[in-house]
Parts: C-alpha cells; sequence; structure tokens
C-alpha cells in the first residue's frame, strides 16, 4: 500500500542528491564573504525547512486524523514528526560546525534563530515520550495528534517571528529581496532543497511502508493463533502461542 | 570573521556532510534491521501455515 512507487521515488531522490552534490562542489562559486565553508549552507538551510515542513505536515495529517478518525493518518503524521525530529538534529550540528566555522563560537545564544530552532526541536522532543507513556491505542493517537497540531501551529509562528525579529548575525535566505544570492547559487539550493524534499518523502514512505508490513504480520499472526486455539485436536497442531522468530520483539 | 583557509574550512564542510550522511545511513540500518526482523517472523509463519495445511 505505502510502498507503492517507493523504487522510482527513491531513484529519483538519488540522482537528485548526487547532481545537488555536483553543484554544490563543482558549479556554485565560492562566497566572497565566507569562502568554501559557506557550502554548509546548501546541507543546513534546505535540511531546517524540509524539518520545519515536515513538522507543520505532521499537523495537518493529524488534523486528517481527528476528523477521520483514521489510524493510517495518525501513523503518516508520527512518521512525519519523526523524520523531522532527526533532520532537526542534523540541522543544529550542521549549524553548530558552520557557527564555529563562520563566527568561532559553536553556539551563539543572543540569535534568534538559533535558539527559536532549537525550542522547537526540544518541544517535538516531548513529542515520543508523550506517545508512548500512553497505553491504549486510541487515546494515544487521539493525544499525540492534539500534539502534533499545537506544535505544528507554533512552527510557522515561530519562523514568522524570527524573521520579525530582524537579526543582523544570521544571513536569510528567502528574503523579500530574494535572499541576495547570485543565480547560480540560487539555482544550486533550489536544487538541493529538491533533493531534501524528495529524500524525505522517500524515507517517509520506506519508515511507513515498514510500519504498515510490521501491523499486517501481527494481525495475520494474530489469526494464525486464534486458528490455532479453535482448532488444536483435529490438525494435531499444538495449543496456545504462535512460535516467534529470533530476535522480534 | 576573515574566510577561512581552503584546508581549514574543508574540515567543517566535510563534518557537518559526515554528519549528514551518518544520520540518514543509521536511519536506514536501522530500518533494514526492522526489515529483517519481519522477514524472519514471516517465514516462521509460513512454516505454521505450512504446518496446518499438511
Amino acid at each position: 500500500m505505502y510502498g507503492k512507487g517507493l523504487r522510482p521515488l527513491a531513484i529519483a531522490a538519488a540522482i537528485a542528491t548526487i547532481t545537488a552534490l555536483g553543484l554544490i562542489f563543482f558549479f556554485a562559486p565560492n562566497d566572497a564573504d565566507q569562502g568554501f565553508v559557506q557550502k554548509i549552507f546548501y546541507l543546513h538551510v534546505p535540511m531546517a525547512l524540509v524539518a520545519m515542513a515536515g513538522f507543520i505536515a505532521g499537523g495537518v495529517m493529524a488534523i486528517a486524523h481527528l476528523r477521520t478518525g483514521k489510524r493510517s493518518w495518525d501513523m503518516r503524521s508520527y512518521v512525519s514528526i519523526h523524520l523531522s525530529i532527526i533532520l532537526g538534529l542534523g540541522v543544529l550540528v550542521t549549524g553548530a560546525i558552520w557557527a564555529k566555522a563562520s563566527w568561532g563560537k559553536w553556539w551563539v545564544w543572543d540569535e534568534p534563530m538559533l535558539v527559536s530552532f532549537l525550542i522547537v526541536f526540544l518541544l517535538y522532543c516531548c513529542y515520543q515520550p508523550l506517545r508512548f507513556s500512553i497505553e491504549d491505542p486510541e487515546r494515544q493517537a487521539r493525544y499525540a495528534s492534539v500534539f502534533a497540531i499545537t506544535a505544528g501551529a507554533f512552527v510557522p509562528l515561530n519562523f514568522t517571528a524570527v524573521r520579525a525579529a530582524q537579526s543582523f548575525i544570521h544571513p536569510e535566505v528567502l528574503s523579500t529581496t530574494g535572499g541576495n544570492l547570485p543565480g547560480e547559487m540560487w539555482i544550486t539550493f533550489l536544487v538541493s532543497l529538491l533533493a531534501m524534499g524528495m529524500l524525505f518523502v522517500t524515507l517517509w514512505k520506506l519508515e511507513l511502508t515498514s510500519k504498515h508490513t510490521s501491523d499486517q504480520l501481527r494481525r495475520l499472526r494474530g489469526k494464525l493463533e486464534r486458528a490455532a486455539e479453535e482448532a488444536p485436536a483435529e490438525r494435531g497442531a499444538p495449543t496456545g502461542q504462535v512460535p516467534v522468530a529470533a530476535g522480534t520483539s | 570573521m576573515p574566510a577561512l583557509p581552503l584546508d581549514e574550512a574543508g574540515g567543517y564542510v566535510a563534518g557537518a556532510y559526515v554528519v549528514f550522511v551518518a544520520l540518514i545511513l543509521l536511519y536506514v540500518v536501522i530500518i533494514g534491521s526492522k526489515v529483517a526482523r519481519m522477514e524472519r517472523e514471516l517465514e516462521t509463519l509460513n512454516d505454521l501455515a505450512d504446518q496446518r495445511d499438511r
């Protein structure tokens, strides 16, 4: 179900990623101010934008879950947020490396862009503990959806607030004047953003496929267990538990 | 701060890209191990279904 179109998407994402890397290192010129270090920009910024889009998408899918009551929307929302947290971690680490190279410090606390992203990241770090602290699956999905919607609404608000703060240190990419990037840099940035987006969607589908398959297996196992309990004597099969594969939780 | 020389800047750039690749690789390995586990369970269930059919 979720695996449909995964292979072509994965191939397209791989091609887009290789193209983006080629453009970053062989096409885009070095920045006049920062030099070669600015190459981190093509990784860090698309990763941040895709992570934030993933958080918002998780909120939108959570709305669909609460509206329709279908668990599949909750699963989509969960996977989207899960992946965005991983990308968010990447954003923080690559941002720290870039900050050290450009500003001489790993972290700057008076920079709104950095601190606000950290707040968003830490907020979403609460999502999984909250989710898995609830045992009842229905309640778990409902509470997680409410969290995803609330936090998802916070992301664009946070982004807007930071831009309104008009920092003088952190570079703005998507400004009203076009970001002041030369043409080659813009093309490279857009291809990098596209590649990151495709990679996100590919991994999202991959994890959804894995979770859906796992769920189907659990159901099949339940059916076989019930069948084994219903007719143990006729078939000569031992009653009760279906043997578990090694390493299966 | 003035731009770093290429040899020093290269280390930072490589570090950032390695972090990204490592994160993605780790993620794929975790998903891969889950798929392998499901494959083993599927084999077990298949064997059980075969036993019941006999």
